[in-house]
């Protein structure tokens, strides 16, 4: 029962933090069909950023609860500075080229990004325990375990419900859905296409960085922390269907449990059953596990 | 048929530039003899990448086979204690080709992303054994021991130099051939309009198996090589995504023009990685990922297309004088 709870509890808190990380990415997959490996680097960056700003603050004397400041600020302009730049100066001029080139751009942007990251940061790993510090920990049902991992399941949560209302419930959710749905179509009734790739790309690298900067504070912050990251966001985004918010909260869920699972009763597979189940997905249902029939367009 | 393998200009000049290659190794100092044998080996894996690119198809999870062929090579000694090329070889041969075969029934049917994310996950899985497993060695990896030729132990490193070369010769010919066949000639067809292939009563999904297989045992090959030259495996460096995407990269670098290209672009980015560590040790991702998306905006058709631009433009220039002569004397 000890154990259950545990397994519970660790996949869900995973599953959160997969899921911030993963959201952006199936956002920018639904609408601009790119598949962006940059997002690692977004990430990266994000954990970076903030762990440096509050190992800064803790210096200058500023309260511990200040990080919690920080980390949002750090990722909206790590967001805001590489998603624009990115998507201006490199993603803008490649639209035509086939998918996989795309991909392969976007490959070549990480490497650049985590190389970026040595030059400015440097190779020694970052600490950035503050946040973690001032919220202490909880006793939950027999189990220790510290209260900040548990805030990210209520930020996730957060995210999920800011994507649902921003996409169901406002003029900007309807332009994306209809540039979702068909690009030309949007076009000719005269949505400004460009500007909702532009936005979308600088909310997903927001999201990423954002999913960076929370975990920043329960981790080293070390070089290379992108690399693990975005190979398992890519397996929760293609568990639960390319470019559906929704499959990333089920993929991330799956992940998550499953993980957890394995990390408390079979060590060696962790990995191994992350990707035999992405792989199994892609076998069988390749458009993701929940993903609505689409009719096929010639 | 040996007359039309020479015929064939391809063939006739991998021939030459592998011959002086290998004569030219018995001059070369030992880190550049070793750099020639990583840039060789690995090529064979990115030719595998060529086939398989010339067809619009990216592999994301050719480390899989190429892990495999490295593997292969450290268990056979593990367990049988064998140091052989020619068994060596085999066994990485056999394990890449048949992983290679069985996946390829499923990845047959795939294209675009979804063939890119699905070699991805099924070489995450090898990635995710490998790391977890303490008796598969773990992140360590294992040693290799040195290379034997039949019961011969050399005592430089020259002999395993010269079978790289004459493995990757025998590849790029066998490759050549492959590509002039019926069978190869549908690489670019699948690319332009599958189902006009189809009608035309070919099946693509057979054509892009019997590729897939080519290019998995030639990276499994490649691995095996490496695992030989360096005299270690591990799975970071020989298994993860990272390798795969590597090895695209080199595929992107050297251009689809030619069997040749993946040789000489392999070699490149070899020498270009050892200077890189020299100078700027922390700037070696930055300067590959630099490359890739200058290759991608500028120089689409890789470095094979520079070659291609020098050779034409000789060609070009004993056209004009050709014809101009001709003008006047007419």
């Amino acid at each position: 029962m000890q154990t259950a709870l545990t397994i519970l509890l660790d996949g869900l808190v995973y599953a959160s933090y997969l899921f911030i990380v993963s959201v952006g990415l199936t956002i920018v997959f639904g609408v601009m069909k790119i598949l962006n490996v940059a997002h690692g680097g977004f990430y990266a960056w994000g954990a970076y950023s903030a762990a440096y700003a509050i190992g800064l603050a803790s210096e200058l004397g500023f309260p511990d609860w200040f990080g919690f400041i920080l980390i949002g600020l750090s990722s909206a302009l790590v967001g805001v500075v590489l998603g624009l730049l990115i998507e201006r100066a490199i993603l803008r001029k490649l639209y035509e080229h086939e998918e996989v080139i795309i991909i392969l751009a976007t490959f070549g942007l990480f490497l650049i990004l985590e190389d970026l990251i040595l030059i400015v940061f440097g190779v020694n790993p970052y600490f950035a325990y503050q946040p973690m510090v001032f919220l202490g920990s909880v006793e939950l049902g027999g189990i220790f375990r510290d209260v900040y991992s548990l805030t990210l399941v209520g930020l996730a949560a957060l995210v999920a419900l800011a994507c649902w209302y921003a996409l169901n419930r406002t003029k900007w959710g309807k332009i994306l859905t209809t540039v979702i749905h068909d690009r030309e179509i949007s076009l000719a009734i005269g949505i400004n296409v460009n500007a909702v790739f532009v936005w979308t790309f600088v909310a997903s690298a927001t999201l990423g960085a954002l999913g960076g900067a929370y975990i920043s504070p329960t981790v080293s912050v070390a070089p290379g922390i992108g690399i693990d990251v975005i190979v398992l966001s890519f397996a929760v985004v293609v568990i639960g269907g390319m470019g559906s918010i929704p499959g990333a909260l089920i993929g991330a869920l799956m992940v998550g449990v499953l993980r957890a699972v394995a990390v408390h009763k079979f060590p060696e597979f962790e990995l191994f059953v992350i990707f035999a189940v992405m792989a199994a997905v892609l076998m069988v249902r390749p458009e993701g596990l929940f993903a609505p029939a689409k009719a096929r367009r010639i | 048929m040996i007359r039309s393998v020479f015929s064939d200009k391809t063939i006739l000049w991998a021939f030459v530039g592998f011959a002086i290659l290998s004569l030219i190794g018995t001059l070369l100092p030992n880190w550049v003899l070793n750099n020639a044998m990583f840039g060789l080996a690995r090529g064979l894996a990115v030719l595998g990448l060529l086939l398989m690119w010339r067809t619009g198809l990216i592999s994301f999870g050719h480390a899989l086979y190429f892990g495999l062929g490295a593997y292969a090579v450290a268990m056979l000694e593990k367990f049988t204690g064998t140091t052989d090329i020619f068994l060596r070889l085999l066994a990485a041969l056999i394990v890449a080709g048949g992983v290679g075969f069985v996946i390829g029934l499923v990845l047959r049917h795939y294209r675009g992303i979804f063939f890119a994310m699905l070699s991805l996950a099924f070489s995450m899985v090898l990635y995710g054994v490998l790391v977890k497993t303490e008796a598969l060695g773990s992140t360590d990896g294992f040693s290799v021991s040195q290379t034997t030729f039949l019961g011969w132990r050399p005592s430089s490193k020259y002999p395993l130099f010269l079978s790289i070369i004459a493995i990757c010769l025998l590849a790029t010919i066998g490759v050549q051939l492959y590509l002039r066949s019926a069978l190869g000639h549908l690489t670019t067809s699948v690319r332009d309009n599958e189902i006009r292939v189809e009608y035309l009563g070919y099946s693509v999904a057979r054509a892009v198996h019997v590729k897939y297989v080519i290019s998995c045992a030639l990276a499994g090959v490649a691995g095996a090589l490496i695992a030989m030259a360096l005299g270690q495996v591990d799975p970071d460096s020989m298994v993860n995504w990272t390798v795969s995407g590597e090895l695209v990269f080199i595929t992107i670098m050297s251009g689809p023009g030619s069997v040749v290209a993946p040789f000489i672009g392999a070699i490149t980015f070899e020498f270009l990685r050892t200077f890189a560590f020299e100078w700027a040790p922390h700037a070696w991702q930055l300067i590959v990922g630099g490359t890739l998306l200058g290759i991608i905006f500028f120089l689409p058709e890789g470095l094979w297309s520079l070659i291609r631009r020098l050779w034409t433009k000789k060609e070009r220039r004993r056209d004009r004088y050709t014809s101009s002569a001709g003008a006047r004397s007419a």
